[in-house]
């Protein structure tokens, strides 16, 4: 995790021991920082405080003064006298101050805890067999850490809607909800969007959507995440797999310069759902639900899964060999491309210099929702910058490019990931160029290319990108990719390695790094791919402020003063 | 009636029952009605607050908190506007005296209400009614009309360079809109959710996010009051501590039930019920007392209650000898709360009464925490099954062990409110529940008893 900025710290006496915090953290925090978990339910980081569960009661004492003189009171012994709030207060709204006592393990503590369990099971179906939340449901694991472990309750339970549709793609079980109102502060705080709220009162109370409003925002499935139960659940995902079943992998999401940081559940190299993973410098704990879906793509129709030349398939290394051939001839134009990780740009970078092609690179650009989905639709724009692919600002189109072929400037095209025609290359002269194409899904390139080299998804590799803020973090290998498949980068280096008659680069990412520690790049110099799979690296990017970047003020982001 | 019997005192409700008295501005101002504001008006701001403090009046909305000491508490250095709200919710069961006062002198209220707007600097006064008092909030809002169309209230009061609207607002129609920050998110618009406390005081963090006073109707009217006479004057009435007077609301069965206004430490528990009040019904025996609205702890009329006073002294009361002020029935265990005193006789099965009582709990909980939304239907649900043939004999131990899992720990008072009850009642009457178990058979369904 990302250490906090520097703040004061205090010190504060936790369960008997003097320990050191930043002043004005909250309790839950605090004691969190120190070894000391203090269960919660309502408490989220990123939003506000409403201190509804009940769940992280503690003990809290502050130091006594004396009413008239305002000097500290003094036990026997010289020690300062504590004045103990006589009620439990909530850790959650407890900001700590100098000498403040907390006890977050005490007989009145764990009594609270036990209580509130108890309170929250009462009415709580037995649905544990069937919920999605299983295994990760904060309710199940507070039960057996600080609950009683047997039910002294008889009455009949309560009975709510067990699937309302709040939106396209949450669905809600009203009994498992323990009101802790997270998804509203979220629809209210983060996604700006105000749709669900409580109907009816005390136990009857019910989450639901305002009228005639559903909840369809771009981030709608972030209240599934922070559910503490399995209330809200992913339509998607609804009864499809016991989470305990999946293999988390640390991601980055590719939909667009963002950067947000995901975990990737798979389970038998399927994946099952995408979720955020916290990043204080990015994504906080959000990221939008079109990202989510994005996996999808692994296994859609038009997945290339064969390298082929001239519409047949062949083996890959024929293939390369193929591919190397044509590459040998003149007027080579390179697409390179902002989908590309750092790695393979650099690759890409290297391959252009010897073969001393013309590098082209077209940007894709949408709305900028101010949130998390930014106006570059592209995970490494800034990568392209940094590894010297481009110099200008790219345009969305590739129209440069087009002319280079209609002036006869270029006559053979190596190709990542972009669809020509729709990039702006007329089919005329589409037709007059040998295309070698390196990508993962099928397009107008692909289709009209001589050489097709099938590539691995985000999902089936690792490697690294550039964020809208010049953070330069890595990904792992989530998935096996398509059996008999390599990496791109590993396509590239043996593609450099044929034209140069020099042994194969590499194929794993460290030996492409220390490519890039030779000196090649001087933003990248000083860092190794192993310090980047531990923490992200912040770039400095101000060299490139007056470019006209297309992101606009977001959530963890303000772009470059020029 | 007997002849030591204290004569009521009313101050407060002076011309509540006169027949030539009614609520337009005409019989008011008649009465001598708005004079005390142009005093007021002489006084700096400081001076009226000043006054306040020294009366030591005491709120009467149930808590009993120093009005004078809650409007010093006001934040004035945020630089934000300052918010006057008169709590007009009255829905303490039980409690019925705010409705006697807005229906029958609502200018009283004005009256008392601008003074008190002059005297915190708020230009913006609310009343927050009750939802049910239709009738009252159409009166009071007569009265304002006429207040303002005679420079009571509104634009330049009295012709001074001070203005102060205000506005008649119709509560939510739930309980839970009384608590002074549940009613503050219900005048924002919103659901009555209290606010957690720190950091929501209202004297900082109010209305608005606004320092904000709340007080109740009778709190208010007080003010007019002790305007008139003077702090000191008005602190000579009752005892040190409990000034003023009180209005008491007497229900339950008693011969003649109804409102009641005395001196503070007047008059006893027994003088009200038996003398004023006239006793109990024929043939009937006192078997317990709530003395301050149904969330105020229970009374047997059998118990003993000792201990020692602020001022130092013994005592050893029995029920009748609990003198009525605010600090009698504290000292005897539970509080005198709204004033609304609940009489219970022995035909009363006491089971059924606490069963009553925690079906409004549970009805009127927010349930926006834990421990007072699940554990108050929990206990609503447990005494109705053992109202309905199916006690057990741990029903009385379970009661107790629930209530104490609310008590405390809850955003706002409504927890307490929601505890004491149950706490009190099986304490004290422990036997009864005890004996509803050896009555049950299961052949009653749970569900048939509706008790609201
Ligand atoms: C659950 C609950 C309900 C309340 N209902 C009322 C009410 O109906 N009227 C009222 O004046 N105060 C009510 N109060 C008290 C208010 O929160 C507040 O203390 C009071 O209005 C302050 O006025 P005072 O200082 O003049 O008494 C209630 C408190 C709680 C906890
Ligand atoms: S929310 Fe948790 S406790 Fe409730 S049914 Fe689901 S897994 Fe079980
Ligand atoms: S649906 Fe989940 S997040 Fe929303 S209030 Fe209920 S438990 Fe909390
Ligand atoms: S104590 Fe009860 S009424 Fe008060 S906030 Fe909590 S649930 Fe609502
Ligand atoms: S975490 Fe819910 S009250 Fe603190």
């Amino acid at each position: 995790m990302i250490s906090p900025t520097k703040e004061e710290l205090i010190t504060i006496n936790l369960n008997g021991l003097e320990v050191e915090v930043p002043n004005g953290m909250n309790a839950v925090e605090a004691a969190a920082l120190h070894g000391h978990e203090v269960p919660h339910y309502c408490y989220h980081p990123k939003l506000s405080v409403a201190g509804n569960c009940r769940m992280c009661l503690v003990e809290m004492g502050t130091p006594m003064r004396d009413r008239a003189t305002g000097e500290p009171i003094l036990e026997e012994d010289g020690s300062p006298k504590i004045g103990w709030v006589p009620k439990p207060v909530i850790g959650c709204a407890t900001n700590v101050s100098s000498g403040m006592h907390l006890r977050t393990e005490s007989d009145l503590v764990s009594e609270c805890r036990e209580g509130i369990m108890e309170f929250l099971l009462v009415n709580h179906p037995l649905d544990c067999p069937i919920c999605d939340q299983a295994g990760e449901c904060r309710l199940q694991e507070f039960a057996t850490d600080y609950g009683r472990g047997y039910s002294r309750y008889v009455e009949r339970k309560n009975v709510k809607p067990k699937r309302t549709r709040l939106g396209p793609r949450v669905t809600l079980d009203d009994e498992r909800c323990i009101l802790c109102s997270r998804c509203i502060r979220f629809s209210q705080e983060v996604a700006k969007d105000d749709v669900l709220g409580f109907v009816d009162r005390g136990s009857f109370s019910t989450l639901t959507c305002f009228p005639g409003k559903e909840l369809s925002n771009n981030y709608s499935l972030n209240t599934v995440d922070i559910c503490p139960v399995g209330a809200l659940t992913s339509t998607d995902f609804r009864f499809k797999m016991r989470v305990w079943f999946l293999k988390e992998s640390k991601s980055i999401c590719v939909e667009s310069s963002a950067g947000c940081n995901t975990t990737v559940s798979s389970r038998e190299g399927v994946i099952q759902r995408i979720t955020p993973c916290r990043n204080d410098l990015v994504n906080d704990t959000w990221m939008t639900d079109s990202g989510r879906e994005i996996y999808k793509t692994v296994r859609s129709e038009d997945r290339i899964l064969r390298p082929s030349v001239k519409g047949e398939d062949q083996p890959l290394n024929e293939t390369i060999s193929s591919a190397v051939n044509i590459l040998q001839e003149n007027k080579i134009g390179l697409v390179a491309s902002c989908h590309s990780t750092l790695e393979e740009q650099i690759l890409t970078k290297k391959l252009a210099d010897l073969t001393k092609a013309e590098i082209f690179l077209r940007g894709h650009f949408g709305e900028d929702d101010g949130i998390l989905l930014s106006a570059d639709r592209s995970p490494n724009l800034r990568g392209a910058l940094v590894t010297g692919l481009i110099q200008e600002y790219p345009e969305d189109n590739l129209l440069a490019l087009n002319d280079a072929i209609t002036k006869g400037d270029v006559e053979v095209l190596l190709v990542m990931n972009e669809d020509l025609i729709k990039s702006g290359i007329s089919e005329e002269n589409l037709a007059k160029v040998k295309v070698v194409y390196i990508g993962t899904h099928s397009n107008s390139s692909s289709q009209n290319a001589d050489i097709v080299l099938p590539g691995l998804s985000v999902f089936e590799k690792g490697g690294s990108f550039i964020n809208r803020s010049f953070l330069l973090q890595s990904f792992e290998l989530c998935i096996p990719g398509p059996v008999g498949l390599k990496s791109q980068a590993e396509v590239l280096s043996a593609i450099i390695a044929q034209l140069s008659n020099e042994e194969c680069i590499s194929t794993n990412l460290d030996s492409i790094w220390e490519l890039v520690n030779s000196g090649q790049i001087d933003l990248l110099s000083s860092i190794t791919y192993a310090d980047l799979k531990v923490a992200p690296v912040q770039l400095d990017g101000s060299r490139w402020s007056q470019l006209n970047f297309v992101e606009k003020e977001a959530l963890n982001y303000r772009p470059l003063a020029s | 009636m007997n002849e030591q019997t204290p004569k009521e005192r009313r101050i407060i409700l002076k011309h509540a029952d006169d027949p030539t008295y009614s609520n337009r501005i005409s019989c008011y101002l008649r009465e001598g009605g708005y004079e005390v504001l142009k005093k007021a008006f002489g006084m700096k701001p400081e001076e009226v607050g000043e006054e306040v403090l020294k009366s030591g009046v005491r709120g009467r909305g149930g808590a009993g908190f120093p009005a004078g000491m809650k409007w010093k508490f006001l934040d004035r250095k945020s630089g934000k506007p300052i918010y006057l709200i008169c709590n007009a919710d009255e829905s303490e069961p039980g409690t019925f005296k705010d409705r006697q006062i807005m229906y029958k002198d609502p200018h009283q209220l004005i009256e008392g209400m601008m003074i008190a707007a002059y005297a915190i600097g708020a230009k913006q006064a609310f009343i927050y009614i009750r939802a049910e008092f239709h009738e009252g909030a159409r009166i009071l809002n007569q009265a304002i009309t006429e207040a303002k169309e005679n420079g009571y209230c509104g634009d330049n009061i009295l012709g001074s360079e001070y203005s102060c609207d205000l506005v008649v607002h119709r509560g939510a129609g739930a309980y839970i809109c009384g608590e002074e920050t549940g009613l503050i998110e219900s005048l924002e618009g919103k659901r009555p959710n209290p606010r957690i406390k720190p950091p929501y005081f209202p004297a900082v963090l109010g209305l608005y996010q606004c320092p904000t006073i709340v007080n109740n109707v009778e709190t208010l009217c007080n003010v007019r009051h002790i305007i008139e006479m003077g702090g000191e004057e008005f602190s000579k009435i009752g005892k040190p501590n409990n000034t003023g007077t009180r209005i008491w609301c007497v229900s339950g069965q008693v011969m003649k039930p109804g409102y009641y206004e005395f001196e503070c430490g007047a008059l006893t528990m027994g003088q009200l019920i038996f003398d004023v009040c006239g006793g109990l019904l024929p043939g009937r025996s006192l078997k317990a007392v709530i003395p301050g609205g149904s969330s105020a702890k229970v009374l047997r009329a059998d118990e003993r209650f000792t201990g020692t006073l602020k001022d130092g002294s013994e005592f050893d009361w029995g029920l009748e000898d609990i003198p009525l002020d605010f600090d009698g029935p504290m000292a005897a265990g539970s509080m005198s709360g709204s004033g609304g005193i609940i009489v219970m006789d022995d035909t009363v099965d006491i089971v059924e009464a606490m069963a009553n009582i925690n079906a409004f709990y549970a009805h009127e909980s927010c349930g926006q925490c834990t421990p007072c939304r699940e554990g108050s239907l929990w206990m609503r649900k447990i005494t109705q099954r053992m109202c309905s043939g199916g006690a057990r004999e741990e029903d009385a131990d379970l009661l107790l062990s629930v209530a104490k899992q609310i008590e405390g720990r809850t955003i706002c008072a409504f927890g307490e409110a929601a505890a004491w009850p149950t706490q009190s009642f099986v304490t004290k009457f422990k036997d009864d529940f005890i004996k509803k178990a050896s009555e049950s058979s299961d052949d009653r369904n749970p569900q048939t008893l509706q008790l609201i």
